[in-house]
């Protein structure tokens, strides 16, 4: 129980970097938005940032991270933050708490993407507190607490399976449960302004490096091999996904941008585990993948409304599953399926499959409860001004 | 020739400018207005507290036509902008003296 003060700087930094990556999000999502929703795009990311603080701190990081009950959810042996202090194995635990947080915070604002510019605010609140509670937390255990998945070998380096699987799937649920937007499908809802959704997006790419490389709780060799890859695939997804768009029309920025979030997205649970070439080929495939997902999405009419579900969820179980194929032993210590590792990839796809069906069934669930009881959706007049004047009393447009 | 001013819902532009260039009318201009009418705005109800949204956003469309084609676009517009609610907008038709073409200098006027 040593406390490295290099490493201690290093998750602090990231920590911090991290948390940032919520509000980017709002940002993100929020330009692409029309002008009417768009404060309450990004306020629903701060609010859920604040939240699952609350959350965290009293009851999730117990949950996640208490001593395992059954592999499926840790004990009550630090509710409130109980004997989680300033002394720890190479970092402070209280540091590792914060660390686990951010990552909390922006799933369930990745989720936000589902029930844009409908969704009633104090709704949201309550949905919120237990899908961290009840979705996240579990996941969290799993993989990282001491869970099922962890003991059976799953690799997930920073959160490709809790955090966008979860998140993603959770998303399309969701957006099942509420229902479409007014005149969706009838009615241009073009992004009204993508600027905004760039910079988020910058914002994200950013933050990602320290989500990743951040995740080895060390400054050390694998920290920089995940920083390192987590360029490369955020790169090589905008290429393809650009790409892939300039066939059927004129390469957009928005599609460039969302082509990188998916090669981040599917590099996050491979980046201590893979090396540069590999994480061209993730980060190159997730890009293209993701788009098709997109054009399904749109195909089907699904108003899973900001594709968090063609990103984050597609792209998450993507990512798990080459995890699975590429994964080199020189790097994590785990060879996959293209080193004769056949045991690693079935590991990974239950893990992953196991993630996608729990999200989706408990995430649906828990909305048919919260609109059957409170309702989720707001009026259609109030949806009609928009969510900005109905929900907050703001207007960018006034 | 007449100047035709139409008041739209926002999510009926694309509809209406569809409609319009389908019988051949592609000439407007467009503002982004705001405006309420008789019933001064959408009130909204929460939790006993009223909330009146008194300017609503609204598209106006101005087009030129000659005085026997202004039937065809006013049919056209009402159709396509048309949901049946309140605040479906106006249309108001004026007179106009002449309209000069900048490049050409060419004049009309009847």
């Amino acid at each position: 129980m040593v406390l490295e003060a290099g490493d201690t700087a290093f998750v602090l930094i990231c920590t911090a970097m991290v948390m940032l990556m919520t509000p980017a999000l709002g940002l993100f999502y929020g330009g692409m938005v029309r002008n009417k929703n768009i404060i309450s795009m990004i306020a629903l990311s701060f609010i859920s940032l604040a939240i699952v603080t609350i959350q965290w701190v009293t009851i999730g990081y117990t949950l996640s991270f208490g001593h395992d009950i059954g592999g499926f959810i840790g004990g009550l042996d630090y509710i409130g933050l109980k004997g989680v202090g300033m002394d720890g194995d190479g970092i402070p635990d209280m540091l590792f708490m914060a660390f686990q947080l951010v990552f909390a915070a922006i799933a369930l604002a990745i989720l936000t993407s589902g029930v844009a510019e409908r969704i009633k605010l104090s709704s949201f609140i309550v949905f919120g507190l237990l899908w961290t509670t009840l979705v996240y937390d579990p996941l969290a255990h799993w993989a990282w607490g001491g869970g099922w998945a962890e003991s059976m070998g799953a690799l997930d380096f920073a959160g490709g399976t809790v955090v966008h699987i979860s998140s993603g799937f959770g998303a399309l649920a969701l957006s099942l449960v509420i229902g479409k937007r007014i005149g969706f499908g009838k009615y241009s809802m073009e992004p009204e302004n993508i600027t905004i959704t760039l910079l988020g997006g910058a914002l994200l790419w950013f933050g990602w490096f320290a989500f990743n490389a951040g995740s080895a709780l060390a400054a050390d060799g694998l920290a920089a091999n995940a920083f390192v890859v987590t360029m490369i695939s955020a790169a090589s997804g905008a290429l393809t996904w650009m790409g892939a768009s300039w066939i059927k029309g004129k390469p957009s920025s928005l599609g460039m941008i969302s082509g990188a979030i998916a090669g981040l997205v599917a590099i996050t649970p491979a980046c201590g585990f893979v090396g540069p070439l590999e994480s061209i080929i993730i980060g190159g495939s997730a890009g293209i993948l993701c788009y098709g997902t997109l054009l399904f999405r749109i195909h089907k009419k699904f108003d899973e409304s900001l594709d968090a579900w063609a990103i984050h969820g597609v792209g998450g179980l993507f990512g798990a599953l080459a995890t699975g194929v590429f994964a080199v032993a020189a790097i994590g210590g785990v060879d996959g399926l293209i080193y004769g590792n056949v045991g690693q990839f079935i590991i990974q796809g239950i893990d992953a499959f196991v993630a996608v069906g729990y999200s989706f069934v408990m995430t649906y669930i828990l909305a048919k409860i919260i609109d059957k009881t409170i309702g989720l959706r707001v009026t259609e007049e109030e949806e009609y001004v928009g969510l900005d004047v109905a929900q907050h009393g703001e207007s960018m447009e006034l | 020739m007449k100047k035709i001013t139409a008041i739209i819902r926002p999510e009926k532009l694309e509809t209406v400018k569809e409609d319009l260039a389908e019988k051949g009318f592609n000439a407007m201009t467009i503002f982004n207005v705001k405006g309420r009418g008789e019933q001064k705005g959408i009130c909204l109800q929460f939790r006993g507290k009223r909330n009146v949204i008194d300017m609503i956003p609204k598209i106006q469309i101005d087009i030129v036509v000659k005085n026997d084609e202004v039937e065809a676009v006013i049919q056209t517009i009402t159709q396509a902008a048309r949901t049946g609610k309140i605040g479906d907008g106006k249309i108001f038709v004026s007179p106009v003296e002449m309209v000069v073409a900048i490049r050409t200098e060419e004049s009309i006027a009847e």
